[in-house]
């Protein structure tokens, strides 16, 4: 029966001071839209700077005398060599097979398979493959003398690194960023439409009101507005994406990756988002007024 | 019903609000409190609704140490003492009704209880005909008689006013002083700050003069008549101000 007077109590309050009631809405709208329209192009940057690195790898090429026995002793050898992740072995023929399939006329010129036993190394971590590719070339030589080359990509290697580490850490910084405005930018919100409040809650405080029961209406105002704010954006967004992002992520690939979030969950984070923040922003307001 | 033994208040600037203050009041008193601004009337008053602390002395209201009460049940405390205010420090956004209701929502109180009581109040204090209005649009007398039926809607045993005739001309101060006689004749002990000498003077009851923050005077102002009724109390305070026979 409580929460009956207090939701009450707060819907009054909203409609008596309807603009900053409305402010905070918009603030909370615009907010959640930015965020809404934020967090997918950060995992999608996040999703194709992994997608390089995890490509980053050494290839190790046999002579094309070695054989059967030659390939395991050499592939137990690489597994030794430290932060070698895993190993995946392509014989000649495989190689052929795979070649032959992407320039069928070229290979059909040949007689012979003049592919070698290839390895792929991949590291444990993006991190580590130039030190790997150090370990299997010791002193310029080669680790095992069945091993005809080791690739070496060491400036293209370095690059992607460089860049797919610049891109993660900028797009965690601006994220972080982002949420900051967000939380400071709605909590300001509030403080302004709560000033415009104070006396009433001091004679609330005077008449014998407790702090929790001057405050949860508050809360629940912060809830139902930021819940609005909310769920406007994520119509604004769910309606940006059927319009524009659905027919285009068919012949657009960064759309379509995969690893971004689905619009359900990001429905969901919004929500809990905007009514939270709110929530909390408003009970956390009204402390300074409280002091009576 | 209210002690106060050695109490000392020190704002934090270094003004002095009250030096070592020592007095009480019965129960069922009707006791005026006067002095020059800065004297540390509202130091009295807002040490007694705990809005300040004192920084010495201890304050007894109804038999409990006020130093004692923690800050999570001063709100439980402030039920039982009825203020009134020079500003009247009503809710805008409500009407006369719910303004009154609002006290005892806080204190947890029934639809029922309200419903039954809210209207008995308003009759008390005049309001009847104006339940519905918003505090803007009553006159500054109707809005300290929302403020008095606020501050009584739950029987406290103590109400204090302060200033509660600052801002009213003169007739309609005779007016709330008559309903604040009226309470205090139902057993409610009331005290009032006023720096109003004339009004004092007239309505002959304890007067209480603090100064510099001392108390300098206390007595009975003439003869004490104390079970006056509040119409023959009225016809005394509309009276032309005379001193009363008895006194030089």
């Amino acid at each position: 029966m409580r929460f009956g007077f207090f939701l009450r109590e707060s819907i009054r309050s909203m409609r008596r001071s309807a603009a900053p009631s409305f402010a905070a809405l918009a603030t909370v709208l615009v907010t959640m839209l930015v965020l809404g329209v934020f967090i997918p192009i950060v995992q999608a940057t996040n999703g194709a700077a992994n997608s390089v690195r995890g490509r980053v790898m050494v290839d190790v090429y046999m002579r094309t005398s070695a054989t059967a026995a030659d390939d395991a002793r050499v592939r137990g050898e690489l597994l030794r060599v430290p932060h070698v992740g895993s190993v995946q072995f392509v014989s000649k023929t495989t190689a052929l097979t795979q070649q032959s399939a992407q320039d069928p006329q070229a290979f059909q010129l040949l007689s012979s398979n003049p592919l070698p036993d290839t390895f792929h190394v991949l590291p444990d971590k993006p991190g580590n493959v130039l030190a790997i590719q150090r370990a299997l070339t010791p002193g310029g030589g080669m680790l095992d003398p069945m091993i005809q080359t080791v690739s070496d990509r060491q400036q293209d290697t370095k690059k992607i690194l460089e860049v797919t580490n610049l891109v993660t850490i900028t797009a965690a910084v601006l994220t972080v960023l982002l949420v900051l405005a967000s939380i400071l930018l709605i909590a300001n919100t509030i403080r302004l439409s709560l000033y415009s409040r104070r006396r009433e809650v001091e004679v609330m405080k005077l008449v014998g009101a407790t702090d929790w029961f001057i405050r949860w209406p508050f809360v629940i105002e912060g809830m139902i507005v930021g819940s609005v704010g909310a769920l406007m954006a994520i119509a604004v967004l769910g309606a940006t994406k059927i319009a524009l992002l659905d027919p285009l992520a068919s012949n657009w690939t960064l759309i379509a990756a995969p690893r971004t979030i689905a619009f359900s969950v990001l429905v969901v984070v919004l929500l809990a988002a905007g009514a939270l923040v709110s929530a909390v922003g408003s009970g956390l307001s009204l402390r300074r007024f409280l002091r009576v | 019903m209210i002690e106060f033994r050695g109490v000392s208040k020190r704002y934090s600037g270094g003004d002095v609000g009250l030096d070592d203050v020592t007095f009480s009041v019965e129960r069922g008193d009707f006791v005026f409190l006067v002095g020059a601004t800065g004297s540390g009337k509202s130091t009295v008053m807002r040490l007694l609704i705990k809005e300040l602390e004192p920084t010495a002395g201890t304050i007894r209201v109804a038999g409990h140490d006020l130093g004692e009460i923690k800050r999570k049940r001063i709100a439980y405390y402030r039920r039982n003492v009825g203020v009134v205010f020079q500003d009247f420090k009503l809710l805008p956004a409500r009407t006369v009704y719910d303004n009154v209701a609002y006290a005892l929502q806080v204190t947890g109180g029934t639809r029922r209880e309200i419903r039954e009581k809210v209207p008995d109040i308003l009759r008390l204090t005049g309001l009847s005909t104006k339940l519905h209005n918003y505090p803007d649009q009553l006159s500054g007398g109707e809005q300290q008689r929302v403020s008095i039926a606020r501050a009584f809607v739950n029987h406290p045993p103590l109400l204090l006013a302060d200033e509660p005739t600052g801002n009213l001309d003169p007739e309609t101060s005779v007016d709330i002083m008559r309903l604040l006689y009226r309470i205090n004749r139902t057993g409610t002990t009331v005290l009032i700050a006023s720096h109003d000498q004339a009004m004092v003077d007239k309505m002959r009851r304890r007067v209480l003069e603090l100064a510099h923050g001392r108390v300098v005077r206390d007595e009975a102002t003439g003869f004490y008549a104390r079970d006056e009724t509040t119409r023959e109390f009225a016809r005394r305070l509309r009276a032309p101000s005379s001193r009363p026979p008895g006194l030089a």
